[in-house]
């Protein structure tokens, strides 16, 4: 037990360093990108580095790493890395290689592109894979979206990059808050409690607890141990079901899929934006989604008409207003869009500047 | 194996088909077999059936471990146990082949050989195995150098953008800040001890490509102080179309100086002649439009550091957040004594002060400001604000009245 190693962190970054990298750490100097998902970087030395990006799944096996180790180490002396969007990056120095990459690649059917005025690669949630509370899958989504996308993937035809995520639940593990075009498995009704069931496998105080907006009491009959839950409270977050396996929130039928649009990240321009309410619902059908793959294609193609140069999704509908936003990609506005959550004044109009 | 007529149809197109990858691991592993078998029934049933729960880990630790089990385990008995595994990733995801084959050697040996490159945190995760392969596992990561990540009420792993190893825009070492602040902080990401999550992101400029602003409860964003480095020549080639725009990335084959970089600047504290930019760097607030588009012409200035901004969390519960600026600038060079001071002592008014499940951004608006600033020994500056509050309704305290008569702006 003496020989129990903890506490050492990472391996530290250096290790893993290509040669080019070391010697110009800190002392780059401008980048381009020679084609879609092929990078240059050039150094104040005027050494080169080129990066040969793929997208990848977030959900890989062993054997996919096995394969793209297999081409970093006949094209690139065994170095690469990923991208904090699951993209993995082939590093080289030896611009006649890039081919070879590029045919390994293709071989094993990873695509090229995410660079610039791009759709890249979506960042997702576990779903049905592997998460306790989630409304849709996360995989199969993302798969089904970026086959309708793909074009979009390996080109730079957009006004501006579109960063697209998923989240499968509004607990957003994905954060997908800030996206351009965020897809939400949303559940649409409170918990169904299983009484009988609830009484041999939950604890009553910690399940009450557990819920955020106190919407869980005990049940008012004290014969049975159980909970009641106040609907009008209820925000579906499946809390209480974490704590206690006997109150589903999923619902086979009612839960589905809401799309939020317009968010970014990056101060260019604008500030950081959320990612605002654009369709409340869409159903749940697996395994293409076809009307959540149709609704994204929608926006995509109509912002990509009507954005000016250099315009995120975003800054897009700020400009032309979110009337016009609905009115030209053609979905109702409804009760669900207007806010009446904790800081909902934010969002109302209060100027005469709006459009018929 | 199990029949998957649904999944199947998830093999076709042109995007990489995971359906096809874990297939490929289906064969000689019974959990990857079982886990298409439940996903299928989920694809069918339109609901999901894992179920959280148990405290599993390895020991010593009170993180790294999430624990997870089926609902079916008589139909997936492959996958009845199928908790995860978060390996604390190298900073900037950079990976030697071999380093990576090691992984891929311990992951084939204690687990189902399905895995996330990377998760949400930046942890890679090794996806299912069983409660008796957990220290196994684990001893064989450490022995080669690795270690687990950040879960539950914890020091979560952090994480970074490529930073200075491959981006000419990065205004301090993103991956040193990242790896240093891993270390420094191991007790607290390996034993949950605070009232919630703790994520500490780190980007190198305002283009915050690892979105620290909106997920990180500590957001490292880099910024200069001093004026943009201009090189004209280059600013003349792109209008003349020598040089393609951001980089080559865009539909545009030629930039218009005026029309694209000038008169899109957010501040208007830049001019184009026809021949010569000009740039009031006073009144430049770092949006980086500019620079984006004209990479081989404009670079940040060399009087680099960090914006620290505090608070973003997920919509749960009040709604998303996202963080906040508390400290205008702070440089950035190791040993980063000044930063990790500050971040013990948030850790600690927040540990202090937070309720269950309360995220430090959240306390700071149940408490106020004031009550934060003076927790973590930090002064109020107008940065931090879009605009001052429009209320009156400001209130005084003893302490107001001896700083006045001391003549200090505040409490010192």
């Amino acid at each position: 037990m003496a020989e129990r190693i903890t506490d050492i962190g990472p391996p530290k970054f250096d290790k893993f360093l290509p040669p080019v990298i070391k010697d110009n750490y800190g002392k780059w100097k401008y980048h381009e990108i020679l084609e879609p998902g092929v990078l240059v970087h050039v150094a104040e030395s005027g050494a080169k580095i080129y990066s040969v990006r793929g997208g990848s799944g977030r959900l890989v096996t062993t054997d996919f790493i096995k394969d793209v180790c297999d081409i970093a180490d006949k094209f690139c002396d065994g170095y690469l890395r990923f991208t904090s969007r699951n993209n993995v990056e082939f590093l080289l120095t030896d611009q006649s290689k890039i081919a070879g990459v590029k045919d390994a690649c293709k071989k094993m059917g990873i695509p090229l592109g995410a660079t610039g005025h791009s759709v890249s690669n979506i960042v997702h949630t576990q779903g049905w894979v592997h998460c306790h509370t989630p409304a849709i899958d996360a995989s199969g989504i993302v798969k089904s979206v970026m086959d309708d996308l793909f074009e979009y993937f390996g080109s730079h035809k957009l006004p501006a990059q579109v960063r697209i995520a998923l989240a499968c639940c509004l607990n957003m593990c994905g954060a997908v808050h800030c996206s351009d075009i965020a897809i939400l498995g949303i559940h649409r009704t409170p918990p169904k409690v299983a009484h009988e069931k609830l009484r041999h496998l939950c604890e009553i105080p910690t399940t009450i607890a557990s819920c955020p907006t106190g919407a869980i009491r005990p049940h008012p009959d004290k014969s049975i141990k159980s909970v009641v839950i106040n609907d009008e409270r209820c925000m579906y977050c499946g809390n209480c079901y974490t704590m206690c396996p006997a109150l589903p929130v999923f619902d086979a039928q009612k839960g589905g899929v809401a799309l939020l649009v317009g968010g970014k990240v990056s101060n260019s321009k604008t500030p950081p934006m959320f990612s605002k309410l654009a369709v409340p619902y869409l159903p749940n059908n697996p395994p293409r989604w076809p009307e959540v793959v149709g609704a994204i294609r929608k926006i995509l193609i109509k912002y990509a008409e009507g954005a000016n140069k250099w315009e995120r999704v975003g800054e897009w509908v700020e400009r032309i207003g979110w009337e016009k936003f609905f009115e030209v990609c053609d979905i109702p506005f409804t009760f669900q869009h207007i806010d009446d959550y904790r800081w909902a004044y934010d969002t109302y109009r209060t100027s005469m500047h709006f459009k018929f | 194996m199990h029949k998957t007529p649904l999944l199947d149809q998830l093999e076709s197109g042109p995007w990489p088909s995971f359906i096809k990858d874990l297939k490929r691991v289906a064969g000689r592993k019974k959990s990857a077999a079982d886990l298409l078998g439940v996903l299928e029934r989920s694809y069918k049933d339109k609901i999901t059936h894992w179920k959280h729960g148990g405290i599993v880990g390895v020991l010593g630790y009170g993180s790294g471990i999430i624990g997870r089990y089926i609902d079916l385990p008589e139909e997936f008995p492959g996958v009845e146990h199928f908790h995860t595994v978060r390996v604390n990733q190298p900073a900037g995801w950079f990976y030697t082949t071999q380093a990576l084959r090691e992984l891929c050697e311990i992951w084939d040996e204690h687990g189902s050989s399905i895995l996330n490159v990377h998760g949400s945190t930046g942890d890679m995760i090794f996806l299912g195995t069983t409660t008796d392969q957990l220290e196994p596992c684990f001893a064989k990561l450490t022995a080669k150098g690795w270690d687990l990540g950040g879960s539950g009420s914890a020091m979560r792993t952090p994480s970074c953008c490529v930073g200075k190893a491959r981006c000419e825009w990065s205004c301090y070492d993103t991956m040193d800040l990242c790896y240093q602040t891993t270390q420094h902080f191991q007790f607290d990401m390996h034993r949950p001890s605070f009232p919630y999550k703790f994520k500490v992101k780190c980007s190198g400029c305002p283009n915050d490509c690892v979105a620290s602003v909106a997920r990180a409860d500590m957001s490292v964003i880099g910024v200069w102080k001093d004026d943009i480095r201009i090189d004209q020549a280059a600013v003349a080639a792109y209008q003349g179309g020598e040089i393609k725009p951001r980089g080559g990335g865009s539909p545009y084959a030629k930039l218009d100086v005026k029309a694209d970089v000038t008169d899109l600047c957010p501040t208007a504290c830049m001019s184009f002649d026809g021949k010569k930019l000009s740039i009031d760097n006073k009144n430049c607030n770092h949006c980086m439009h500019c620079i984006s588009l004209m990479p081989q012409a404009l670079r940040p200035g060399t009087e680099t550091g960090a914006t620290l901004l505090l608070g973003s969390h997920a919509p749960i519960l009040e709604g998303a957040q996202m963080s906040w600026v508390i400290v205008p600038f702070m440089e950035m060079e190791a040993p980063y004594d000044e930063f990790m001071e500050l971040v013990g002592n948030i850790h600690e008014w927040w540990s202090e002060n937070g309720k269950n499940r309360e995220r430090v951004g959240e306390l700071m608006l149940r408490l106020g400001m004031r009550a934060f600033l003076k927790g973590v020994g930090l002064e109020p500056v107008p940065q931090s604000v879009k605009t001052p509050r429009a209320n009156p309704f400001f209130f005084w305290h003893a302490e107001d009245f001896e700083a006045e008569a001391a003549g200090r702006k505040y409490i010192k």
